[in-house]
């Protein structure tokens, strides 16, 4: 492809300080017409040259999607026009695995985000996708020789067949829910992650997600398997263009977490404010295993998201911590699920949230010990910080407790910055958005210290960017 | 540093407090400023720093002969004005350590502050307070003498040119208001100067104020030595009252709004 090896200018559209809005021109090598029926479905599977039961899966999945009822909680999704998306678009021919043999003006997209350069400081393995497919994937040496894989699903599909086909699809059913039903029919991109038996993966694995078309819909697909004893954690970060129509990101992620295994899953989430982010996360936790997610929502335009650990296993442990920052035109419905179906298991929930010029933060929660469980353990906290009075918040804690054995804390604090505070730091000669920048991140400060550090800095950098020049 | 407060009017919420303040201030001395509740004394204070709530009605605030009044607080604090709050403010999450630092950067200009940690360590010790407060969030679950120590100290690290002291000494023991009075009596060699604000005489015995006024009813009514502070302590504040013909004003509320 000629046109990919040029140099060309992206367009940038520079909408308050949101610092990834630019775009290049589309230059895909495939893409599905406008909207979705069974024979886009196909299309897809097609092009992908699936066996057969991806097909089947893919249509069953399609069905369900158009049955199923836009939820009816939750953010406003009545502005989705389902006809009106680009399900597919393939963004070049290959897959590789050295930044300079990547397409340059995919490459500088990834270098303006900083990717590559994050790779040679901190991080064991990348992926990166640019609207469907995956262009770069890379894993160090030494993990691919202990029998690592880290790779898209596709490769994970033909390459790796039997492991692939015992878990895909077992932790989020094509069922689940609307938004699930249509990533299982139009997936395309993610990661596949299998960590064998025993071996600690000690730097991250980092998969980035950029959308580049426009009235876009990408749908990855995310599977982690941690065999015995293993460690691993995966980090994932994305942003779009700013265009004036929205688009649409709609994510299936299923971890397996087997014996005694750990794995850590982060996300700095930063689409630009017209991405309707609607991802479904879950993970199921075996005896004495343990999984934390690490969930931060800084962009897009509503974003539902429940990260949730079924804790399957005797000892399991789960961990959600959960970050969103609302600003204008932005509602940020999330928080985190723990389902306890073993004895001695327990979870921790702590939600932080802060909105701002007319943003709407949600906590939404659920908590359930299955019937007979002994001694389930489970903390909930959620704070929230409204900057202005135009802003809001909204908590939704359920809780299903089907026995008597249990320890259950739920805490929940509103609070308001308030000008005592502001004046307060102000006299001591700091601005007054310098203030009120103080005083968020030390809301936040519990939380992001929890972080490994470069997360920690990218958030702030982030909330710094949203809170600058709008205060007062 | 010199001060010139005219003819200065405020309220909050509609509620006149100053009615025509006149006093001037200036480094390289201590003022004390003597009251009863409710005679504006935290008023003014706060309206000298900017607080947001009051609003100025008359008058002008003159520093160096620069009307600061339309000035933000941090404008103020940048010409090298400080208030010891008489309620420190709590900040969750933000270390005493990194809060200062910032505070001190400003101060000084970023890239002047060599050995602020050192300095700091030495002024912790100064004034007492534990080491390990310098990565405890600011004020948050202090005690009371804890918080106003930690105003002096931060007083101490910023070296204001003039210091508003409000109230620092209400609810403190005898040996929490020494290790105070020790920071204040620290930086009163040059020109620092403080305004002391006090219901008491008791931190006047420790931190000896060069001039003293008397402020009643929003007004300063009085102004002199020593000999004020003991003629107070002696005849209390129903004396100036009549010493000075004002009328008992039943309008005027106890303000407690600081």
């Amino acid at each position: 492809m000629s046109n990919q090896s040029q140099a060309v200018d992206p367009q940038t559209v520079e909408i308050e300080d949101y610092k990834f809005g630019f775009h290049y021109p589309d230059s895909s090598v495939f893409k599905t017409r406008k909207g979705l029926d069974s024979e886009v479905v196909r299309a897809i599977s097609h092009h992908k040259s699936e066996p057969e039961w991806m097909l089947d899966f893919r249509l069953r999945s399609h069905e369900t999607f158009l049955k199923k009822p836009m939820p009816n909680w939750g953010g406003d999704l009545s502005d989705i026009n389902f006809d009106e998306i680009y399900y597919y678009a393939k963004p070049s021919e290959k897959q590789w695995k050295s930044w300079e043999e990547v397409p340059e003006s995919i490459k500088e997209t990834f270098d303006r985000i900083g990717i590559p350069e994050a790779e040679r400081k901190f991080l064991a393995g990348v992926g990166a996708q640019y609207d469907s497919e995956m262009v770069y994937h890379n894993l160090q040496e030494s993990l691919s020789d202990q029998g690592v894989i880290f790779s898209d699903p596709e490769t994970g599909l033909r390459d790796y067949p039997d492991i692939f086909k015992k878990y895909f699809g077992t932790v989020i059913p094509y069922t689940d829910n609307k938004f699930a039903a249509l990533n299982s029919a139009v997936w395309s991109g993610g990661s596949f992650v299998y960590v064998p038996p025993g071996v600690k993966v000690d730097i991250p694995l980092q998969a980035y997600f950029r959308i580049n078309s426009e009235n876009f819909g990408q749908f990855e697909r995310t599977l982690i398997i941690a065999d015995e004893g293993s460690f691993v954690h995966y980090v994932e970060g994305c942003t779009a263009p700013i265009y004036t129509t929205d688009s649409l990101h709609s994510a299936v992620v299923e971890i397996i977490a087997l014996p005694g295994s750990r794995v850590r899953y982060s996300t700095v989430q930063n689409w630009s404010g017209d991405v309707y982010n609607l991802v479904t996360k879950r993970a199921v936790a075996y005896e004495n295993a343990t999984v934390e997610w690490v969930d931060g929502n800084i962009g897009s335009k509503r974003t539902m998201k429940y990260p949730s650990i079924w804790l399957m296993g005797e000892g399991a442990h789960g961990e959600v911590l959960s970050i969103a920052f609302a600003g204008k035109n932005q509602e940020q419905d999330t928080g985190g699920k723990a389902v306890h179906a073993a004895d001695n298991t327990s979870s921790v929930i702590t939600s932080k949230s802060i909105s701002k010029d007319g943003g709407i933060a949600t906590y939404r929660g659920h908590i359930k010990v299955e019937e007979g469980v002994r001694n389930a353990r489970s903390h909930v906290v959620c704070d929230a910080l409204i900057l202005d009075p135009e802003s809001g918040t909204n908590t939704y804690p359920y809780m299903d407790i089907l026995s008597d054995d249990v320890t259950i804390e739920h805490e929940a604090k509103v609070s308001r910055i308030s000008e005592e505070q502001l004046f307060y730091l102000m006299s001591r000669g700091m601005d007054e958005a310098e203030a009120a920048m103080m005083i968020v991140n030390g809301f936040l400060e519990p939380l992001v210290k929890q972080l490994p550090m470069e997360y920690a800095v990218e958030l702030n950098r982030l909330i710094e960017l949203e809170m600058e020049g709008s205060v007062g | 540093m010199n001060i010139k407060i005219k003819d200065l009017y405020a309220s909050i919420n509609g509620q006149p407090i100053l009615k025509g303040v006149d006093l001037e201030l200036n480094s390289g001395k201590v003022h004390a400023l003597m009251g009863p509740n409710g005679s504006g004394k935290s008023t003014l204070s706060n309206v000298i720093i900017g607080h947001p709530s009051f609003q100025v009605t008359g008058g002008e605030v003159l520093v160096d002969g620069e009307n600061i009044l339309e000035m933000e607080p941090h404008e103020r604090a940048r010409l090298g004005l400080f208030l010891a709050f008489q309620y420190p403010v709590e900040v969750p999450g933000v270390t005493v350590g990194r809060f200062l630092k910032r505070a001190v950067d400003i101060r000084a200009g970023e890239g002047n502050t060599k050995g602020f940690v050192k300095k700091l360590r030495e002024m912790m010790d100064y004034m007492e307070i534990d080491q390990q407060f310098i990565n405890r969030y600011l004020n948050e679950g202090f005690s009371g003498g804890e918080k106003k120590r930690m105003e002096i100290l931060q007083m101490l690290m910023l070296k204001p040119d003039f210091a508003i002291l409000d109230e620092t000494d209400s609810g403190l023991d005898i040996d929490a208001l020494q290790v105070v009075a020790k920071g204040v009596n620290r930086l009163r060699e040059g020109d620092f100067g403080a305004l002391v604000i006090t219901h008491y005489q008791r931190i006047l015995n420790h931190i000896r104020p060069d001039y003293v006024h008397i402020m009643y009813q929003g007004r300063i009514v009085t102004s002199g030595g020593n000999e004020l502070v003991d003629a107070l302590e002696a005849n209390g504040y129903d004396w100036i009252r009549k010493q000075y013909g004002i009328e008992e004003d039943s309008d005027v509320k106890p303000v407690t709004s600081g």
